[in-house]
């Protein structure tokens, strides 16, 4: 259980973007400059607020996907078409460009090195945002506990830091990466070709005798049928954390 | 839209409780005062709509919480939460 929950005041402070980093054709991270960031572990959120020359502000939760050993706070944003904050977060905002932010929030969501493994991330679309905080920072901390990541993406090109997965996977033997995609496959993929159901959890996920910890990120639909599969694979309830991403993300 | 695609969880809500209670509360563990099921905040599910926010319990749909934007403040109903367990801030 999350003790030790700190005491302060969340305060807004402007960040900097210092870099602009295309992931897909609808999704790209922003490496912000933070003068006061306190530190964040894997997981965690922080809050972006816009506001217009008419005073009128919108506000939005993000994940933050670097960890908490990079040199920038980083979110990455899909953008949302009729959204009123990720278009803006997607295709205008610049390096140079400044916005407000708070964070980091949230303390149930999270995984640091210390909490162990087996670690099974399970991940649908930017749902992987959150779970690549926690990669980066197990790679950061030479965590060497089996971890797998069971990511679904509509199509190869919608996978978000592939080379990046392709790359920490390659380097270390105790990280397996298994992409699945539902909307389309690159000719040649021998990859899943579908939803995440049963089967694909039976062969992928550590068994439940190993005491793996799950976190699993996505639409809700997807996170609460995989974490029903997982119990229903003898998870038990306090090893599965989850995390819906919702719409409302515009 | 699929009314079940606006179904969040606490983690959402996280922000919003942080600036009310002033410290992290996804952690915090609630007794639903229907089911008496404790979960950790994180757990519950959120409804977020323009007018406010609702939180019911991932056990039994219970309503445990409501709050709603009033007047540049917060409004909160807490009364579907028969105890609520915070840590101690350290």
């Amino acid at each position: 259980m999350e003790r030790g929950a700190v005491l302060r005041r969340l305060t807004w402070q402007l960040a900097e973007v210092a870099e602009v980093i295309p992931e897909t054709a609808r999704v790209r991270s922003l490496a912000l400059r933070v003068s006061a960031w306190p530190g964040h572990s894997p997981g965690q959120h922080l809050d972006v607020r816009l506001t217009a020359e008419d005073g009128y502000q919108a506000q939005r939760s993000y994940s933050i996907a670097s960890a908490p050993e990079d040199a920038h706070v980083a979110i990455t944003v899909e953008k949302i078409d009729d959204g009123e904050v990720s278009p803006y977060l997607v295709d205008e905002l610049r390096t140079g460009d400044r916005l407000e932010i708070r964070g980091p929030i949230g303390g149930y969501f999270t995984w640091t090195a210390s909490d162990g493994g087996p670690l099974l991330l399970v991940a649908g679309g930017s749902g992987v945002v959150p779970l690549m905080a926690m990669l980066r920072h197990r790679a950061a901390a030479g965590y060497a506990g089996p971890t797998t990541l069971l990511y679904s993406s509509r199509t190869f090109e919608d996978i978000i830091y592939r080379a990046e997965l392709d790359r920490l996977a390659a380097a270390d033997p105790s990280l397996r990466v298994v992409h699945t995609l539902t909307r389309g496959q690159p000719p040649g993929w021998t990859g899943y070709r579908r939803r995440f159901d049963r089967d694909m959890l039976a062969e992928v996920a550590p068994p439940a005798g190993t005491h793996a910890l799950a976190f699993v990120c996505g639409p809700t639909r997807m996170v609460e049928s995989a974490a029903e599969i997982l119990t229903g694979l003898d998870y038990p309830a306090q090893r599965i954390k989850t995390e819906r991403f919702g719409p409302t993300g515009g | 839209m699929d009314p079940l695609d606006m179904r969040l969880d606490g983690n959402a809500a996280a922000g919003m409780l942080m600036d009310i209670f002033g410290q992290d509360m996804t952690g915090a563990l609630t007794t639903c005062a229907t089911c008496h099921a404790e979960n950790p905040v994180g757990r519950l599910l959120v409804y977020a709509h323009g007018m406010g926010t609702v939180i019911r319990c991932s056990n039994c749909g219970n309503v445990q919480m409501k709050v709603a934007l009033i007047r540049g403040g917060y409004g909160v109903d807490l009364r579907g939460v028969r105890t609520l367990r915070i840590w101690r801030a350290s």
